[in-house]
């Protein structure tokens, strides 16, 4: 958990909404270490107060959705950076490096520049937005994350009309990620794109927490970007760099299996895997002998996004 | 089938339900992890494919080894691999799909993994019938033709698990090196075989000599089939190939 007690918040007289969240905290750690003469952090350590709590839910999600409990969402994630097992990941994760932590914004945009992720929360509202993550793997989950839209981020930059692409790239950090050191599998740093369009869509977020407190670090922490529509390897975790470009980027797992995962990768139940089937997907949290779920187009989300690929071949464009 | 209760066999009859009872222990105490549904799924295929490489040691091990009689440990290992594939395909339908033909249909015909994992069941299923020693009587050199699929099934089975991974590679790599190995060693003994026919019946010579050839080259070539035989205890005519 971070907790900003250092002086050096860069940049800006808001508050840190952590140590805002915290601030009862702080007051009932300090307390306690007059009392004991214990060391703050221990009393930190010990707290189980989600970091944010409540927040007002978004009005672009679904809140009829019911939610997978967490315990399953923090252990059940794909995290190839640290291992090609769930499992292995979620522990391995746990040495990540996260703070500080800042995000390069670059390209076709008016104010390029170099972010501390505390100034970019101070400046944006958080909300509480209830998805569903569609894997391309045929399971799904309900998550309720904590971020903001990814729009009212880039139009604080402001995109040139240039802009026609936005191109995510993951943290790279070999030291603490085992299959980027081995340089395995993929092309290391992880990289996702959007259409503009796609990407100033009032569905498409940056979360950095769920459940009401702080991002896990299996689940993406500090900043991971959330698509509700698309396949969940589009969602990518650990983001340091978002350039806004004139042209398409090359995505890791499109280049990885260009006729396995696409572009779009947006969920669509009538375009299978070539090796597996999308029609049906299985929700964690369910029990044995419940049936698989039936797999909506665009994951549900149809009537928001539909519109963004009217007239276009979606088994051409998957 | 024989049942011969001597104490390895019946230990190794009782060795080979460990993983199952491992595997109930973990669904009874929730211990399967955030899928609980898949990674029961899962675990019963790897515990097939797990015992399909076993029946397929046990040849190989006969010929470099000079222990013999261990066919019925390769009909009870066979029998595993049916065992855990069939409990893999009842999980599949039962516990993931909950019967719903609609969508299993739906999805067996766009997943090509599946096809595999069908084709291989039906080699395994067709193989655990004709496996008692009254089929394998009854059915005379057509029994090995039919039991030689194994191979085929085998590979069936690696693409199966190959081709439901988003790419890592390391556990089926594995297998296939396994499957490799197995299928190399019979090919290496074939070889050796046929050099030995070269060798052993130089032409011009072939008639006086004939019999004798033939009873030695059978002891190389079909280990197995003769330990078959030699072990037949109900003291039947021996099939000659």
């Amino acid at each position: 958990m971070i907790i900003k007690t250092k002086k050096d918040i860069p940049g800006s007289e808001i508050t840190d909404p952590l140590v805002f969240k915290k601030r009862r905290q702080i007051i009932k750690a300090t307390l306690a270490t007059m009392l004991t003469g214990g060391a703050i952090s221990s009393a930190f350590a010990n707290s189980t107060l989600p970091v944010w709590g409540d927040l007002p839910k978004s009005p672009v999600a679904n809140d009829s959705l019911t939610v997978t409990p967490a315990e399953i969402t923090k252990n059940y994630t794909n995290y190839y950076e640290f291992s090609f097992n769930k499992k292995e990941a979620t522990s391995l994760a746990q040495n990540l490096i996260t703070d500080p932590w800042s995000v390069e914004i670059s390209g076709e945009v008016e104010m390029p520049g170099s972010y501390y992720l505390e100034d970019i929360l101070g400046q944006q509202t958080l909300q509480e937005y209830v998805y569903r993550l569609r894997c391309v793997e045929a399971w799904s989950m309900v998550v309720p994350w904590v971020g903001f839209s990814l729009a009212s981020l880039l139009k604080m930059v402001k995109p040139l009309s240039s802009a026609h692409f936005v191109k995510f790239t993951a943290v790279y950090q070999p030291q603490t990620m085992p299959k980027q050191l081995a340089n395995a599998m993929l092309e290391w740093p992880y990289v996702e794109g959007l259409r503009i369009d796609e990407a100033m869509h009032p569905l498409t977020i940056l979360a950095v927490g769920m459940y009401g407190d702080s991002l896990p670090k299996q689940n993406g922490a500090p900043l991971r970007l959330v698509v509700p529509w698309k396949y969940g390897f589009k969602s990518i975790k650990t983001i340091v760099k978002i350039e806004l470009i004139k042209r398409a980027p090359i995505t890791t797992w499109n280049k990885f299996a260009p006729n396995d995962y696409g572009f779009y990768s947006n969920v669509n139940p009538a375009v299978a895997h070539p090796r597996w089937s999308q029609n049906s997907e299985r929700q964690l949290g369910t029990s044995f002998f419940t049936p698989r779920r039936q797999t909506e187009l665009f994951n549900g989300y149809g009537n928001q996004v539909a519109s963004l690929y009217s007239g276009m071949d979606l088994r051409h464009f998957f | 089938m024989t049942f011969r209760f001597n104490n390895l066999y019946s230990l190794t009859l009782a060795v080979c339900l460990i993983p199952l009872l491992w595997l109930l222990i973990d669904t009874a105490f929730d211990n399967l992890g955030p899928n609980p549904i898949q990674a029961l799924h899962i675990r019963l295929g790897d515990w097939s494919l797990r015992f399909l490489w076993l029946t397929l040691a046990i040849t190989p091990l006969q010929t470099v080894t000079s222990w013999r009689g261990m066919t019925e440990y390769r009909q009870l290992l066979g029998m595993y691999a049916f065992f855990y594939a069939t409990l893999h395909v009842l999980a599949y339908l039962l516990m993931d799909h909950a019967l719903v033909w609609s969508v299993i249909g739906v999805d067996i015909i766009e997943s090509q993994y599946i096809w595999f994992g069908v084709l291989a069941y039906i080699i395994f299923f067709s193989l655990a019938l004709t496996s008692p020693k009254w089929a394998k009587k009854r059915m005379g050199k057509n029994w090995k033709k039919l039991h030689r699929f194994i191979y085929l099934a085998a590979g069936a089975a690696i693409i199966h698990y190959y081709w439901q991974l988003k790419g890592n590679l390391a556990e089926p790599l594995f297998y296939l090196v396994i499957v490799c190995l197995l299928l190399g060693f019979r090919v290496l003994v074939w070889v050796k075989n046929r050099q030995l026919t070269r060798l052993m019946i130089p032409t011009g010579l072939r008639s006086p000599v004939f019999a004798e050839k033939q009873v030695m080259l059978e002891t190389i070539r079909e280990p197995q089939v003769n330990e078959l035989e030699r072990l037949d205890e109900s003291g039947t005519q021996h099939q000659h190939i």
